[in-house]
Parts: structure tokens; sequence; C-alpha cells
């Protein structure tokens, strides 16, 4: 298929050696339709574990939808065809449980979207309708996991202020630390710091950093800096398409596919 | 096993609580729709009969002026022209519908954008209060006051369209307030900043950006208001006069389905053409609910866009 200046055929997608790599997660064939519209083709990604991969693209490429499939966050609004294996289930099947996944899989979405409670009731709340009763461990789950997101030193003294008094980067590191007290495996960031400033944005690609050591991230992000300060595995979308996967370093000096390379070197379109 | 693996293959607490909670909320959707069929089932049938059994015919219940279900007319079918109550019922709704949404527009926007925060909740109390008031009373007062003032200031008795307007102009100002100032509430924060700061003005926003952008939930507020009014029974009835004849002016009495329907009801027997003649109104009364509702999804879809 030919669509504008680019053949969306030519594509250049990166495998895994299953032999010395563990792959978290992996789509196969996956498709996605909104109603009759398809907006994602043909996603055969694997995804490394304990390692960032970034997801980059013009703006409307499908990044989010495939993204937010991964998860199943898309069940009510598309379509999603196709297979995600993780820990050697497909868990886009119907008959899988929804919700352990999701502890699982977890999400930071682009808008940072604290509950409007407390900091500490913000992590406190999914666990305690979990079952964690005890305030001792609720306490420290609320710790390590404020810890995680590099927030702990600017809330310790106010964690029963409410969250919607925090700024917008403290708030989106507040999102990501509620995240991962579920102690999730896989943790999927849509655009996390395209509504924060470039301090806040410092602060949580640190927080990534250290994240990645318990925790296989995929980010989406518009910002290409961004993707390759922080990312291990860069891939590339193009009209629902991706044309390129592979090493970050790969993709951004030395990309196989002409669309790849317009796209980094800023001559796209 | 991987004991993640497990969890994820297998249904949980939340997963039954999933299913609970769709069975009941399937359960009671349809315990509903079960009942409103069952009543639009009801009041068709006998709405219906009063044309196959009775005889009587269609074109002139809906066109012709002569109420009397119990006669029968020259043509020797019963004698049940609607018309006049027909008339009745939209005359004193749209009125009331002309009446009320300046004052309600007006009202809503004092609440959402001049008022302070006091004031505001201070009304907001006020109009929940005239939500609350039941219709008979309404009705007394129209009594007491409109029917008297209306004879005074505009002549003939004072029982008529009129002054059934004006004590559903009261009636229908709550909701349609209430409503319109939800849909002015629900505009952005940021469409009356950006309009500000390109220099428009307080009056320039309001008219060109806020109402404009409120206008679907506004209209839907006036034909629930409408619907509302369309409805009413009691209130109407005190004050229409309950003449079933065509309405010479706004001020002579007449009446409308719902008054008619309430004098009525208690005095025929079920079964004769004149309690048929009583459900073919208000199976016009269902219909035209039908269709105020469906207004309503109309306008919001429209204003989706
Ligand atoms: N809920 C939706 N319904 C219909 N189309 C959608 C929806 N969400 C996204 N799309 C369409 O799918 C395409 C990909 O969108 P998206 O995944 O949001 O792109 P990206 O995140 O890369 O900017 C776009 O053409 C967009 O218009
Ligand atoms: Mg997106």
């Amino acid at each position: 298929m030919k669509a504008g200046k680019y053949d969306l055929n030519d594509t250049s997608i990166m495998n895994f050696d299953k032999q010395k790599q563990e792959i978290a997660l992996s789509t196969h064939d996956l498709q996605v339709y909104y109603g009759n519209k398809h907006a994602f083709y043909d996603g055969n990604l694997q995804f490394e574990r304990y390692k960032i991969t970034a997801l980059i693209g013009a703006s409307g490429s499908g990044k989010s939808t495939f993204l937010r499939s991964l998860n199943r966050m898309n069940d009510d609004v598309a379509t999603v065809t196709g297979e995600i294996m993780y820990r050697g289930i497909d868990i886009n099947s119907k008959k899988i449980n929804l919700y352990e996944m999701r502890k699982q899989i977890g999400m930071v979405f682009q808008r940072p979207n604290p509950f409007s409670k407390s900091i500490k009731e913000n992590i406190t709340f999914a666990l305690k309708e979990n079952g964690i009763k005890d305030k001792q461990k609720l306490d420290e789950i609320v710790e390590k996991s404020l810890r995680g997101a590099a927030l702990w030193d600017e809330v310790k003294d106010d964690l029963n202020k409410s969250a919607l008094a925090l700024s917008g980067g403290q708030q989106q590191r507040l999102c990501i630390a509620r995240a991962i007290a579920m102690g999730p495996d896989i943790l999927l960031m849509d655009e996390p710091c395209s509504a924060l400033d470039p301090i806040s944005t410092l602060k949580v690609e640190e927080t990534m950093h250290e994240l990645k050591k318990k925790y296989t991230i995929i980010i989406v992000t518009h910002n290409m800096q961004q993707a390759s300060r922080v990312s291990d595995y860069t891939a590339f979308f193009h009209m629902g398409h991706v044309i390129e996967y592979g090493k970050t370093k790969d993709i951004f000096t030395n990309p196989k596919i002409q669309a790849t390379e317009d796209y980094v070197s800023g001559n796209f379109g | 096993m991987d004991p993640i693996r497990e969890k994820i293959l297998k249904p949980s607490k939340e997963t039954r609580q999933d299913i609970l909670g769709k069975t009941l909320s399937y359960a009671s959707i349809f315990l509903i729709v079960a009942v409103v069929l069952a009543i639009f089932l009801f009041v068709a049938s006998k709405g219906i009969a009063t044309f196959t059994e009775n005889k009587a015919s269609l074109v002139e219940f809906l066109t012709g002026t002569e109420w009397n279900p119990g006669a029968n007319g020259p043509n020797g079918k019963p004698l049940v022209g609607a018309l006049p109550m027909i008339l009745g019922s939209f005359g004193v709704t749209f009125l009331a519908a002309l009446f009320a949404t300046p004052f309600a527009i007006g009202t809503a926007l004092y609440m959402t954008e001049l008022s302070s925060k006091r004031s505001q909740k201070f009304m907001q109390s006020v109009i929940e209060l005239l939500v609350g008031i039941p219709s008979v009373v309404y009705g007394f007062i129209g009594l007491t006051v409109v029917v008297p003032f209306v004879r005074d200031h505009f002549g003939g008795s004072g029982y008529g369209i009129l002054s059934g307007s004006f004590v559903l102009f009261v009636m229908v100002l709550p909701t349609i307030t209430s409503m319109t100032v939800d849909s002015l509430r629900a505009v952005p924060k940021y469409y009356k900043s950006a309009s500000l700061a390109l220099g428009a003005t307080e009056w320039q926003t309001i008219y060109r950006v806020l109402l404009r952008a409120a206008m679907p939930g506004i209209m839907t507020a006036i034909v629930f208001g409408m619907a509302r009014a369309f409805g009413e029974a009691l209130a109407v009835q005190m004050v229409i006069g309950n003449a079933t004849l065509l309405p010479e002016s706004l001020l002579s009495p007449a009446s409308t389905l719902t008054s008619v329907l309430t004098m009525g009801i208690g005095n025929t027997v079920m079964g004769t053409v004149s309690n048929n003649a009583l459900w073919s109104l208000a199976l016009i009364l269902l219909l035209m609910s039908l269709v105020f509702n469906l207004a309503v999804r109309f306008i919001s879809r429209k204003g989706k866009m």
C-alpha cells in the first residue's frame, strides 16, 4: 500500500532473540478499528522486559490507539483483533480477567488525572479496594511508590493535602506512583510529559530511569529528544503502521527506512 | 505455575461483581421497558377502540369541534371532536414557554454570570422550592390571583387560555431555569476567557459565545418545560374554564386534553364510548410526550457537532 510519499509496506521491524532477551509483552497481527475506520494495521511488536520502548510518530498515526489496546482500554471504543501475549496468555481474549490483567499492566495518561482526594488516598484507594487494610502496610506502600516516582521528598509532609493542589508535574508523578503502587509488571504511558514544563519533564524522565529497573515501560512521546534520552527501543508509527522498530540509537542515527529518517530529521511530510 | 498467570486466567470477586451488576442493570431496564410498553399498549388499545369499536371517525376526532362522545352526530357516529382541547393544550403550552423562556434565560445568566456565590445558592433554593410546590397550590393561587387579574386587566370572565398560560408560566419557569443554568455551567470556562481576551464585552461574550454554546441545552430545557406544561392537569383545569368549545380568544373559557381527562374520567363507565374517547385523548398525550422526547434527542444530537 502506498499513501502519500511513503510506501507503508516498506518496513523494518526488529525481532528479539528469545534465548537472550526476555519478552514482557508481544503483539501478533494486532488490528484496531474504530467502527469502519482501520486505525492500526498489522502490529507485530515485541517488548523487552525491564526496558523502555518509545512509540514515536506524527499526531494521528495511531500511537495511542495501539497503546490503549495493550491493556484493553479500547474495549468500549474500538474493535481490536489479533493477539497480545503476556506471560504466555493472549490477553486480548474475551475470557481473561481484565481487572487482574490491568493490575499487571498499568497506565499513565497524557493529562495528569489524580482523583480529587488527598495525596495519600490517591495511592491507597485502589489498594484498599483490593483488600489491603493494614495501616502500616499501606503507609509503607505509599512511601515506597512515592519514592519510586521521585515525589516523596516534595510531599512527605503534606500527604493529607488534596492532590489537586499539586503542580502539574507533581500530579503526573503522583499518577505514576499510583500506578506503581499496584505492583504492576508493565507501565504504559501516553505522552506523560506533554502537559508538563521542562523541569517537571526532566524529573519524570529521571523517574523512568529508576522505574525501568523494576518495570517494563512503553511510552508514547511526541518529543524526539525525550525518546532518544529515555528509551532503549523506538518504534516509529506512520498512518496506523509501524514503519520501523529497532534500537533507539539506530532509529535516530542510522534509520533503515526513508520515512523514519525524514521524521527524525524533521523533513517529514 | 506462574501465580499471576493463574490470576489473569481465573474469574475473581471483581468479575463476579461485574456480572452481578450487569445482571441487575439489565433486569432493571427490562422491567422499566416492560412497564412502559404495557402502559403504551393499554392506552393505545383503549384509545383506538373509539375508532374501531365505536366507529368514530379519526378525521372528525382531530378536526371536529363538537365534543359529546355520549351522543351521536347526524352521521350516526359519536361526537368526538377533540380539536378544542388539542388547540387548548398547544395554546397554553406554547404561550407558557414563550413567556417563561426569556425570564428563565435571564435568571440563569444572572445566576451563572453575574451574581455572587451566596445569592446563587439562594436562587438555587428558591428554584428548588418552586419545583416542589404541589400543582394544586399553583392552581389555587391561579384561581384567586390570576383569574381576577386577567378579568380586570384583559376582560372576559378571567377563565381561559391566558390564565392557564400564566399559571403554567410560573410552573415551568423553575424547570427551564435550572436546566438552562446547568447547560450554561457546562460551557467550558476557556470559551469565555478566549472571547474576553479578544476584546469582546461581557455582553458580546454572553450573547455570542456562552448562549451559542449552551443553545442545545437551552432548547432541551424549553422542550422539557413544554412537556411539563402539556402534561399539567390540575392547575390548568382550575383556571381555564373547562368549556369544550373552540376558544374564540385567549380570554374565553377553554379546555385542554388533561383538564377534560381529569374532569371526565371519574364520570364515565369503562367500556362506553365516553370512556374510550377519553382514552383517545390520553393516547394523544402519550404520543405528544413521545414527540417531546424525540425532540430532546434530536436537539442534543444536533448540539454534539
Ligand atoms: N475514539 C476514537 N474514535 C474514532 N477514531 C479515533 C478515536 N481515537 C482515535 N481515532 C482516530 O485514530 C487515528 C489514530 O489516533 P491516535 O491513536 O489518537 O493517534 P496518536 O496517538 O498517534 O496521535 C486518528 O485518525 C484518530 O482520528
Ligand atoms: Mg495520542
